[in-house]
């Protein structure tokens, strides 16, 4: 835990070049790409394409990702499971609207949306693996070993669960994540706007089942989310579902069995793809009553989509106000999403910017060439350590308090990583528990929020009632995922926390769905932990050796040749084949550097500010 | 945790903004978590926890009030969850006045004309009450830390005012 100290402009130590990728999760496609000879590039799979549908079909004995699944959606509409990140971190009462707008069938598993399929059910954590796992084999077959990281980009309003529930994906699809990336941010840095360029920015990105609105400050080369708005269930395809009503109602179609509303969808997207560049476009739809064929005008589908593009334009609005700007303060606006090739979209946002926004790069994959570039930087390959990229959380966290009320502990757009604490007291003679409600979202009213988690603190040392001083601290990390820890004040005891995510897996389950995968039954398990913690102690290793070369002169001989002796111990144990023995070796070197740590850490921060005398100010 | 300290910067009301914003850019760039993307696991732990400090503590000088407040509680004068009800009689007339305003606004024929009007009073009370409040803290003395809490207390009735204005002003646009 020596926390290496990296000065800017200069790498810590010098690094073979690392494999790494961004991967760009969308509802509707997913794309891979990487850093190679300086540039960043999304890599095509065996079947020559970039684009990888976010489509999986599970059969009896297999499971298709991709363009083969998409091929089967709709002969086989049960078993094919599309926009899977609509249902990611969600509760099966919340996907409840969403019912009528998928073709596959979804069921409740213990409050948790899961979809039946042909394999038993499968819930979007595991679905989303199986994507994320063809986009990280697809980097690994041509790159030529496999990835020592990777960056994956969310939409900024993402929530905690739907976070979570991405950082689950990826544990179970065998991936280290180095950052969940929002995707805006990384929209900005595909267009190397972090260099050279100063001012505020927003990125507009409609994609096939999100809307996200940033604002970015650029000053002095650091990236600072301002603000970040948007709707987590509107997107271009929306736009498909507009288009399939006006089509039922041309064809007098009220209900729809899955079969054919997949075939509507199917003509619905095509429609709408060919207005970006014809006036009008004539389609042909079969029906239970023969073909229909009709047509359909650009000035017809504005007007079917524009209360849905003026919602956009609203929620633009509503981030610029949350930032304290007004629309003529933004200097640039780049384009996200392949629904932003529309053009009443791009006329609109051009209107309400009144500035002509950046469209240069594929609108598709912006977002994962940022996330490359962006892994490319975490893996350590470069090391300018110049780009700053501070986030914010989307939506405010709070507590439940008496009555069914919110009390807010962390307000959205404060910049993370964040740590707040709150104190509580018991209201019973020895009462030993306690229970909270974590909430996210902006209402007063618990029940208009999202629940986060449910926390029960155990251990309470018994007192009189409001005896009990209990510290709860919430912390939320770079990713915009929370942990809680909670402490007794006058006793200093460590209370326990049981979390019950509300619309997420708990560890357990994520470990018990590890084991269970297909991924891994073909592997051995054993020889994963260890080769996991091979690899940590590695980490600590070089950190540790680092920091002796650099401060050594913070410590007493004796606590120097104690932490010389943890190391060789680790090496030697490292070496072998005991898990373990590696992982006690790891926390005993650890347990004799903490102070080490801590005392160049202080030195670290006054170091930081060298050069600044009080005097000056 | 004195945050004064941790940017290297005088423990007083009067900051330079430009100053402490560049400090903080400067921590940040050191110990943000992605600069220990792929550092051991209590790495990237202490770097998060460091950096939540960090930012934890400009959020409180960034703004005047909790800058304040923080420069109190240094003094071990802590004022943040205690109610105490106001004996100024012309304060409350004020705050009352300045409400009623507020409230007619919706039914008034020229609204950003009221807005306008409002606006000017809030910012001259404001700028007002941070005045004395800077000489107060500048003093230190026990009495006039005292003095400063009430004006902090003042104060936020402002700063509420001022938030509530902005809702009434984006439902009249909405």
């Amino acid at each position: 835990m020596l926390l290496q100290i990296a000065e800017p402009g200069q790498s810590a130590a010098p690094h073979q070049h690392k494999l790494a990728a961004g991967i760009d999760l969308g509802t509707t496609n997913s794309l891979v790409a990487t850093v190679r000879s300086g540039e960043a590039k999304t890599l095509v799979n065996a079947q020559g394409r970039d684009m990888l549908p976010s489509v999986v079909r599970y059969t009896r004995d297999a499971v298709i990702v991709g363009d083969a699944a998409m091929a089967a959606a709709v002969e086989d509409a049960d078993n094919t499971i599309v926009s899977v990140k609509r249902l990611m971190g969600k509760g099966y009462g919340e996907t409840l609207a969403l019912k009528d707008k998928v073709p596959y069938q979804l069921i409740d598993q213990q409050g948790l949306v899961a979809i039946n399929t042909a394999q038993g059910i499968k819930n979007p954590v595991e679905v989303s693996a199986e994507i994320l796992a063809t986009l990280a084999n697809t980097a690994s077959e041509t790159l030529g070993g496999e990835l020592n990281g990777v960056v994956i980009t969310v939409p900024a309003y993402f929530d905690d669960a739907q976070r979570q529930a991405t950082k689950d994906a990826a544990k179970l699809a065998g991936l280290n994540v180095l950052r969940l990336l929002n995707e805006p941010t990384a929209a900005a840095l595909a267009y190397g706007l972090d260099s050279g360029q100063e001012g505020i920015i927003a990125v507009y990105d409609l994609g096939g089942g999100t809307f996200d609105i940033s604002i970015l400050r650029l000053r002095r080369g650091v990236f600072e989310v301002l603000a970040t708005g948007g709707d987590s269930a509107l997107g271009g395809d929306d736009f498909d579902h507009v288009i399939v009503g006006y089509l039922q109602q041309q064809t007098g179609e009220a209900q729809l069995s899955h079969q054919a509303m997949r075939q509507y969808l199917t003509t619905a997207r095509s429609i709408k793809e060919q207005l970006t560049d014809s006036d009008t476009v004539s389609f042909s739809l079969p029906t239970a009553n023969g073909m229909l064929d009709g047509t359909l005008s650009k000035a017809e589908f504005e007007q079917l989509i524009g209360a849905l593009v003026k919602k956009t334009i609203r929620a633009c609005r509503q981030v610029l106000r949350d930032a304290g700007l007004t629309s003529d303060e933004i200097v640039k606006v780049v384009m996200v999403g392949g629904s932003t090739r529309v053009p009443l979209v791009r006329r609109e946002v051009a209107a309400f910017f009144a500035t002509e926004p950046l469209t240069s790069i594929d609108p598709d994959k912006v977002v994962a060439i940022g996330a490359a570039i962006q892994a490319n930087v975490l893996v350590g390959n470069k090391a300018d350590g110049d780009t700053l990229l501070l986030d914010v959380i989307p939506l405010s966290l709070g507590l439940e308090t008496m009555g069914g009320l919110t009390e807010k502990i962390i307000p959205r757009n404060t910049v993370i990583p964040v740590a707040r604490a709150q104190e509580f007291t018991t209201f019973k003679d020895g009462q030993t528990a306690m229970a909270l409600h974590v909430v996210q979202g902006e209402r007063e009213l618990v029940d208009d929020c999202r629940s986060l988690a449910r926390f029960e603190l155990r251990g309470i040392p018994p007192m009189p009632a409001g005896g009990a001083h209990i510290r709860v601290t919430f912390q939320v990390d770079a990713d915009g995922l929370l942990s809680v820890t909670a402490q007794e004040k006058s006793s200093g005891v460590q209370a326990n926390i049981q979390v019950k995510p509300s619309y997420g897996l708990s560890d357990d389950q994520v470990a018990t769905m590890l084991k269970s995968s297909m991924q891994y039954a073909r592997q051995d398990m054993q020889q994963r932990l260890l080769r996991e913690q091979q690899v940590e102690a590695e980490r600590v290793l070089e950190a540790v050796s680092q920091a002796l070369n650099a401060d050594a002169e913070l410590l007493s001989t004796t606590e120097l040749a104690g932490i010389k002796q943890a190391l060789t111990a680790l090496a030697t144990v490292k070496q072998g084949d005991d898990t373990a023995a590696i992982k006690a070796a790891i926390e005993q070197t650890n347990r004799l550097t903490d102070d080490f740590a801590a005392r160049r850490m202080d030195l670290s921060v006054r170091s930081a500010l060298k050069g600044h005398n009080v005097d000056e100010v | 945790m004195n945050y004064f300290q941790l940017f290297n910067l005088p423990a007083q009301f009067d900051l330079d903004l430009t100053e402490l914003g560049s400090r903080y850019l400067q921590l940040q760039r050191r110990f943000h978590p992605d600069q220990h993307a792929a550092g051991s696991e209590r790495d990237r732990l202490m770097a998060v926890q460091q950096t939540a400090n960090i930012n934890d503590a400009y959020h409180s000088l960034k703004q005047p009030l909790l800058r304040a407040e923080h420069l109190l509680a240094l003094r071990g004068l802590k004022i943040s969850h205690e109610q105490r009800s106001f004996t100024d009689p012309s304060f409350l007339m004020q705050q009352m006045e300045l409400r009623e305003q507020l409230a007619e606004i919706e039914q008034s024929d020229d609204a950003d004309a009221v807005i306008d009007s409002i606006e000017r009073q809030l910012q001259q009370q404001k700028k007002q009450l941070l005045q004395q409040l800077s000489a107060a803290l500048q003093a230190q003395t026990a009495e006039q830390d005292q003095q400063a809490a009430d004006l902090i207390r003042k104060l936020k009735f402002f700063f509420k005012l001022q938030q509530e204005l902005e809702l009434t002003e984006q439902q009249l646009q909405d």
